[in-house]
């Protein structure tokens, strides 16, 4: 029997509903217009470097990165630039945008665009980390933290472990493991470039056990690389969150307020792992991803492989289309997702997926008052008590007080939420107690 | 059998003396000394405990007017009393009373489901708090009301109550006492207290909206569009991204008509009394 590793605290199990599994990434249309957002990452946005009427070509560097938190963002189609200004946002709050009007499709030269998988890596790390730097690329996973810095080792640290996340754990979901069925290969090269520039020979892949093809394909390509592993671990949400997945791979607790590299683990999404693949060796920034369109309300789901900039309407309007079904639109997954109230919002960096959702199991019900059965402390992942975080929120208690419940540790999975019997929103709750902390 | 009660009377009664004797001694010992004028004057505060005077409550109010000089007195003002309070402190005390121009609580906004219409529909907790977190709101307008009512759950005077039918909060301007509950706890601050005009009157611009001014008026039909107009007819009158804000210095009986009648969306609002 094979192992499966797994996180002993909290945690819930969910419908798959994982229909776009066998759905081959298909390219999307190239919209007329693309809106590139100058900051797609945690961080201070990008310096813009283009003006209205610059001709641009796709891979063109429009914004550069201003300070190490940062991150470059380039253009995803050629054509010209017509406006530089804020525009609403997927929140409908708006966000300074680089609209390009698209002409042609004509790339910048240095991009190799073969499909053969390249092999050779002969550059030091200081070069890799160079080349990821300029590619603009960050976490895909979500959070959009600057790869760069997570990959350069801080003064007196040591990496032992490189851990590819390849878990998506959400619902609906399925963008990363079509790419490591499609791009099993280039993924374990993005992997082994990571392994040179940390100085190490350790990566570990983890994928959940619910995506067979994933693992039969990458189990059989790892064998021919040294350094390359793959662990399998249960389906439980949310294995694919940072603590739980160290803890999974190498049985360490990630202490409270402590990164990963204090105990020698970078975790890379396989998204970003696949991105750093072909910055480093194909000379291709980061200007496309793979999305998944999905959900109970979407009539042709599927995964495309998008420009990032594309309007999340154009997406949908391949996909079937919307109908007066369709409750509810979120960007991301239906747990840790964010509802969109614009649908002329653009696909960014860290979108995952589009979700079309009918009024049901993912959209919010009528809460009532909490009986106090614990669930919600059940489930947390993190070890919290939610209830008495939402309590403390209500009643407009201290930060303080919100600290000794340690509500920043909350990891904003929405377990709780998820679970409660009442329907609380306690995700809701934990999130403006983070921000309480964070303002003070 | 008689004995045995009596040595209960006895003994317990010895206990409660003792006991007794112990806490008179230790409350003479650790008596709190209360000032005579705090009392005097904690009687004569309405007792809402509110904090809009700037003080923990009522007895810190009570406790800062008993300590403070003339000129610190000057500072001290309870708004939910108003001169009238105020006057008594001052004869208390022997001091001239402090004087403060009346003000009330305004709302600078009328993003009204007429004047915003919905477009999208939020579905999750009914708090402002949480909305403005969440998105840019139901009209569209990411500076404008939520209808979720957050200042209307933190007045404790009854001031404000929700028009069911407009979506937005309503100040009941006889009922407000300028506490600055609802300044504080909108997240949108929308909220502002302002001091009347001497004929009772004020003028503001009820819009906080600080896009550009097509943007704006997709979302919301009142919304200012930084056209200046109102600037032009004093200069006091700053227009800043795209938003107007009318200093509460100036002067409502003489300016106001004027430029409620000449800004093009109706974005400012003058009344002649505030009291109507
Ligand atoms: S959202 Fe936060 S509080 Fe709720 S279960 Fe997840 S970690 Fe715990
Ligand atoms: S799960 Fe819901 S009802 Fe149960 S204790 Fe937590 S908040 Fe209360
Ligand atoms: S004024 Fe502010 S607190 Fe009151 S309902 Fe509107 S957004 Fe909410
Ligand atoms: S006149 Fe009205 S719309 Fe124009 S700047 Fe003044 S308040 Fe705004």
């Amino acid at each position: 029997m094979i192992k499966k590793f797994t996180f002993p605290m909290g945690g819930i199990h969910l419908a798959k509903h994982k229909v776009t599994t066998d759905c081959p990434t298909v390219v999307a249309d190239i919209p007329e217009f693309v809106s590139i957002p100058i900051k797609q990452h945690i961080g201070s946005p990008a310096k813009i470097m283009v003006s209205k009427g610059d001709k641009v070509r796709v891979g063109t560097l429009l914004a550069d990165a201003d300070g190490i938190v940062s991150a470059d963002v380039h253009s995803s189609v050629s054509g010209e630039v017509t406006k530089i200004e804020d525009l609403p946002g997927a929140s409908g709050y708006e966000e300074k945008m680089i609209t390009i009007k698209v002409e042609g499709d004509s790339w910048e030269e240095d991009i190799d665009r073969s499909e053969d998988v390249e092999k050779e890596i002969n550059l030091t790390p200081e070069e890799i980390i160079a080349k990821i730097r300029s590619a603009g690329i960050v976490g895909m996973g979500g959070a959009g933290y600057p790869t760069p810095i997570k990959t350069t080792i801080p003064e007196g640290k040591k990496a032992n472990i490189l851990i590819v996340n390849g878990i998506e754990c959400e619902p609906f979901l399925t963008a990363d493991d079509r790419l490591m069925v499609e791009k099993a290969e280039q993924i374990i090269m993005g992997a082994r470039v990571l392994n040179r520039a940390l100085g190490i020979q350790n990566a570990v892949i983890a994928i959940d056990e619910n995506k067979p093809r994933a693992i039969e394909i990458l189990t059989a390509l790892s064998k021919l690389y040294v350094g390359v592993n793959v662990k399998i671990c249960k389906t439980k949400y949310p294995q694919g969150g940072e603590k739980q997945l160290i803890k999974a791979i190498t049985g360490q607790e990630l202490p409270l307020g402590k990164l990963p590299i204090d105990i020698g683990c970078i975790v890379q999404n396989v998204g970003t792992v696949f991105a750093v693949y072909e910055a480093v060796l194909k000379n291709k920034p980061l200007f496309e991803r793979v999305v998944t369109v999905s959900g109970d309300g979407c009539k042709h789901p599927g995964n495309y492989l998008v420009r990032i900039g594309t309007p999340i309407s154009s997406l949908i309007e391949q996909s079937g289309g919307l109908d007066e079904n369709v409750h509810k639109i979120v960007m991301g997954g239906p747990m840790m997702g964010n509802a969109v109230v614009n649908l002329s919002a653009p696909v960014t960096k860290t979108t995952s997926g589009i979700l079309l959702l009918q009024d049901g199991e993912f959209t919010k019900k009528e809460a009532s008052s909490c009986i106090r059965c614990g669930k919600c402390a059940l489930a947390c992942p993190a070890g919290l008590r939610p209830f008495a975080i939402k309590q403390a929120v209500s009643f407009n208690d201290t930060v303080e007080h919100m600290r000794k419940l340690h509500a920043g540790d909350c990891i904003e999975c929405g377990c709780c939420a998820f679970v409660c019997p009442a329907n609380i929103p306690l995700l809701d709750y934990c999130k403006i107690a983070k921000q309480e902390i964070r303002k003070k | 059998m008689d004995d045995s009660i009596l040595s209960n009377v006895y003994i317990l009664g010895g206990i409660a003396f003792v006991a007794a004797t112990v806490l008179y001694l230790v409350s003479k010992k650790f008596a709190v000394r209360t000032d005579e004028m705090v009392i005097k004057i904690a009687e004569a505060l309405p007792q809402a405990n509110c904090g809009a005077c700037g003080k923990a409550g009522c007895a810190d109010f009570a406790t800062a007017c008993a300590r403070s000089d003339e000129s610190s007195f000057a500072n001290l003002y309870c708004p939910v009393g108003g001169a009238a309070v105020m006057q008594k402190i001052a004869s208390l005390k022997g001091y001239a009373a402090t004087d403060r121009a009346p003000s009330v609580a305004v709302l600078r906004c009328q993003g009204s489901c007429k004047n915003a219409p919905i477009k999208v529909e939020y579905d999750a907790v009914s708090s402002c708090r949480i909305a403005n977190r969440i998105s840019s709101g139901q009209s569209g307008c990411p500076d404008g009301c939520l209808h979720l009512g957050d200042c209307v759950k933190a007045c404790k005077f009854g001031a404000l109550s929700l028009n069911k039918e407009t979506g937005m909060p309503e100040v009941d301007t006889r009922k407000c006492v300028s506490c600055g509950a609802c300044v504080k706890v909108c997240p949108r601050g929308l909220f502002e207290i302002r001091k009347q005009s001497q004929a009772g009157g004020m003028v503001y611009v009820a819009c906080r909206n600080k896009q550009k001014g097509a943007v704006a008026r997709k979302n919301c039909s009142k919304a200012c569009i930084g056209c200046m107009k109102c600037s032009k007819i004093n200069e006091v009158i700053k227009v800043e991204n795209n938003l107007s804000y009318i200093p509460p210095e100036l002067d409502a009986d003489t300016f106001g008509k004027d430029l409620a009648e000449n800004c093009p969306t109706g974005a400012i609002i003058y009344k002649e009394r505030i009291h109507d």
